[in-house]
């Protein structure tokens, strides 16, 4: 699958992992398979869903958090030359998006929210499709279907109704793939998350609601949104729900797993919440000093999600020079590229705007077409019909 | 006077009217602490606190649905949406509750709400975060729609907006908020010239150019182009979507002969049909040519890279203007 292809066959080995005949449901606390000090800890309940995780497969994870955290901050730079309009940073969410990413199949189906440029990774997203939208050049990055990820979504919540739409035709075509949807934890307070459960539970349909919970929505912190913890919420639904350490890659992965699982033997719908942070601004253009405390911030950073797989592989004496610099080099070719198919992306052309409105022929839009292409060739220089404007 | 920004102008007004009265409540997501992504209420909660100044959870139904119940019970809530494309979730709760609760209770409930929208294009800002989303709400009776083009009617018009017992859409231009201008901060709101009274930007004789919020001063600009060029535009900042002051519009077309209508929302369906419209029937033996629009295409906002071809700029308006006149345009030799 395109770009992420490196790490692809880790990927396809992943999600064969049966574990238990019964999926554990709601666990008290917070699940932890790695400490922020790199320790692996045993959990009866998890574990068995991490059998076949390989050295190789600690070190390939290593690699793609270590990825797309380079992403981030190329894509952050790029923003900070001109080159992109706006960025959403992940950074922090690491874990969440490759431990959940890399537990999906193929045929499984996405719809998240802007951040998950990291899922997109793991689908296999070409990356230049990832700054396509940033850069201000198409409304939509990729063809959903060439990576059975739906466009990201900027309409807080919305994707989790159609996630549950997408799982109710998975039922009714008795098909054992899932959908699955992301979103953050200021979207639990919109209407359609919670419609998307109640539809979600009536119809017991193959849908993981997916929340990062990295504690903010823009200025507002997440006990604003909720009372409860938001995996509770779920339960009120009637919907099982885990609460994992989000910058745990194996918690998540574990967990995600666990959900896939659920829903491929007709169990229904998971909820997971991985508590996570997000150690950036809300986007490149938020100001996070001005509702967020340093100390809050500090504490988290000892919580990271790479330096805590990092560490993990150096107890177990595989973080070696070379891994190390293998990684790097990942990272670096990866953020070349991806810069390179931003700065050359050639500018769209303007009569593009009349494009793919209907996808049958429209009169009224025929005109206007016609209309403005007249409007501009009455310029000797195009260029100069739309000097500066709108901005005027 | 001060000069002041338009969002500060935003500002200053909503900080008289929590201060002159305590039934006066703002709602929104990211207002307290952040001042809002626009910093439009910037430093409000500190000053009036938690309770008067609401960081809501992130729920536009809920805002709208609640403010609903505030009014009920007697308060003046203000309430802002972040951008325009979410406006949407809450539409319901406007349309259905907000627009017709007045109606419905024989004028027992009042529902003196004003919703924020910042609105329109041109910051180069994705896909949600440039609509003209008007009509749909001039097209819902019960709602006072209106939209500001300067910052001291930005100051002025905001008070009004709140004090007034009907549910009020105030628009803000928000390409606009950066814009500086003399603010007269001892203007009384109930003595200024009423919101839903629209203004005169340059006097002209030769063609009438009708234009609201974020395009006023673009349709400003085109005036002074075009009196190079010996063309005397007379520029109308409607202010009021709804009702459209047509007293003003046929005041001047009586004088002028001659009707363009510019905005950012797509043509079909938008506000400038309804003028172009209102005016024909008003004014149809004074008319000496059709109505013009120079508007949005009929398409979703297009991403930003072309946003500059969707916008009417200065050139599509003079363009439009031309065709208005007779004089040479894009569009001479086509018929229809
Ligand atoms: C319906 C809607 N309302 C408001 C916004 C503006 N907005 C964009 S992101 C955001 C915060 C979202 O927070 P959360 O759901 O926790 O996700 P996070 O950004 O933290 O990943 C808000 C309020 C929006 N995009 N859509």
């Amino acid at each position: 699958m395109g770009q992420g292809s490196a790490s692809a066959p880790i990927a396809a080995d992943f999600t064969g992992a049966g574990g238990p005949a019964e999926p554990p449901g709601r666990t008290s606390g917070l699940v932890q398979l790695i400490t922020p000090s790199g320790e692996r800890v045993s959990h009866p309940e998890f574990d068995p869903w991490l059998q076949d995780i390989t050295d190789d497969h600690l070190c390939s994870l290593f690699e793609d958090m270590t990825v797309i955290r380079r992403i981030d901050v190329e894509a952050t730079a790029l923003q900070r030359q001109g080159e992109l309009a706006l960025w959403p940073p992940l950074l922090g969410q690491e874990a969440a998006q490759i431990g959940s990413g890399r537990a999906l199949r193929e045929d499984d189906f996405v719809f998240s929210s802007y951040r998950e440029n990291g899922v997109a990774y793991c689908r296999g997203v070409d990356l230049t499709d990832i700054v396509r939208v940033w850069r201000g050049n198409a409304s939509s990055g990729w063809d959903p279907y060439s990576i059975n990820m739906a466009t990201p979504q900027i309409i807080i919540g919305a994707q989790t109704l159609h996630a549950t739409g997408y799982a109710m035709g998975i039922q009714n075509d008795g098909a054992d793939s899932a959908a699955v949807t992301y979103f953050g934890d200021g979207a639990t307070s919109e209407g359609d998350l919670n419609e998307a459960m109640v539809f979600a539970a009536s119809f017991q349909v193959p849908v993981v609601f997916f929340c990062t919970n990295n504690h903010w929505a823009i200025s507002e912190p997440v006990r604003l949104q909720s009372h409860i913890q938001l995996a509770d919420r779920a339960t009120g639904f009637g919907i099982p729900s885990l609460r994992v350490d989000g910058n745990d890659v194996l918690a998540v992965m574990a967990a995600t797993r666990v959900a896939l699982d659920r829903a491929r033997r007709g169990g229904g719908p998971t909820f997971i919440e991985a508590v996570s942070y997000r150690m950036g601004p809300h986007t490149t253009a938020d100001d996070p000093t001005r509702y967020r405390d340093a100390n809050e911030l500090e504490d988290w950073a000892a919580k990271d999600p790479v330096s805590r797989v990092a560490a993990l592989l150096d107890r177990k004496g595989l973080l070696t020079a070379e891994l190390q610099q293998q990684v790097r080099d990942k990272a670096d070719a990866v953020a070349r590229e991806m810069r390179r198919g931003c700065t050359t992306m050639p500018d769209p052309q303007p009569l593009d705007v009349f494009k793919h409105v209907y996808s049958t022929p429209n009169s009224w839009l025929d005109r206007q077409q016609d209309h403005y292409a007249r409007y501009l060739a009455s310029f000797g220089d195009p260029a100069e019909a739309v000097s500066e404007e709108g901005a005027r | 006077m001060t000069q002041m920004t338009f969002a500060r102008a935003i500002n200053t007004g909503l900080r008289k009217s929590l201060e002159n009265d305590p039934k006066v409540v703002l709602l929104g997501e990211d207002i307290g602490a952040l001042g809002g992504v626009f910093r439009v209420t910037d430093g409000l909660q500190k000053d009036f606190g938690k309770h008067r100044v609401v960081d809501t959870p992130l729920a536009e139904s809920a805002i709208v649905g609640t403010a609903v119940g505030l009014a009920y019970r007697g308060y003046r809530p203000v309430v802002e949406i972040q951008f325009d494309g979410f406006i949407y979730p809450a539409f319901d709760q406007i349309v259905s509750q907000v627009a017709k609760l007045h109606y419905r209770t024989r004028g027992a409930v009042k529902m003196p709400i004003t919703i924020r929208i910042p609105f329109g294009g041109g910051i180069g800002s994705p896909e949600h975060h440039s609509e003209s989303p008007e009509a749909y709400f001039t097209h819902t009776s019960g709602l006072r729609v209106v939209t500001v083009s300067n910052p001291q009617d930005a100051h002025t018009v905001i008070q009004q907006a709140i004090s007034c017992d009907d549910p009020v859409l105030y628009f803000e231009p928000k390409r606009r908020y950066h814009d500086k201008g003399e603010v007269d901060e001892s203007v009384d709101p109930r003595t200024a010239a009423p919101m839903d009274q629209a203004r005169v930007v340059t006097d002209g004789t030769h063609v009438t150019l009708v234009a609201y919020g974020p395009l006023v001063k673009t349709a400003r600009d085109a005036a002074i182009a075009a009196a190079d060029e010996g063309i005397s535009i007379e520029v109308i900042d409607l202010r009021s979507l709804s009702p459209v002051d047509y007293r003003t519009v046929v005041a001047s077309v009586r004088k002028t002969g001659r009707l363009v209508v510019t905005h950012e929302a797509g043509q079909s369906g938008g506000l400038g049909a309804e003028v172009a419209a209102s005016i024909t029937e008003r004014c149809f033996y004074y008319l000496e040519a059709a109505p013009v629009r120079v508007t949005g295409f009929d398409i979703p906002y297009p991403y930003s890279k072309l946003e500059m071809h969707h916008l009417p700029g200065l050139d599509r308006i003079l363009d439009g203007v031309d065709r208005a006149l007779g004089r040479p345009n894009s569009l001479s030799g086509l018929e229809g």
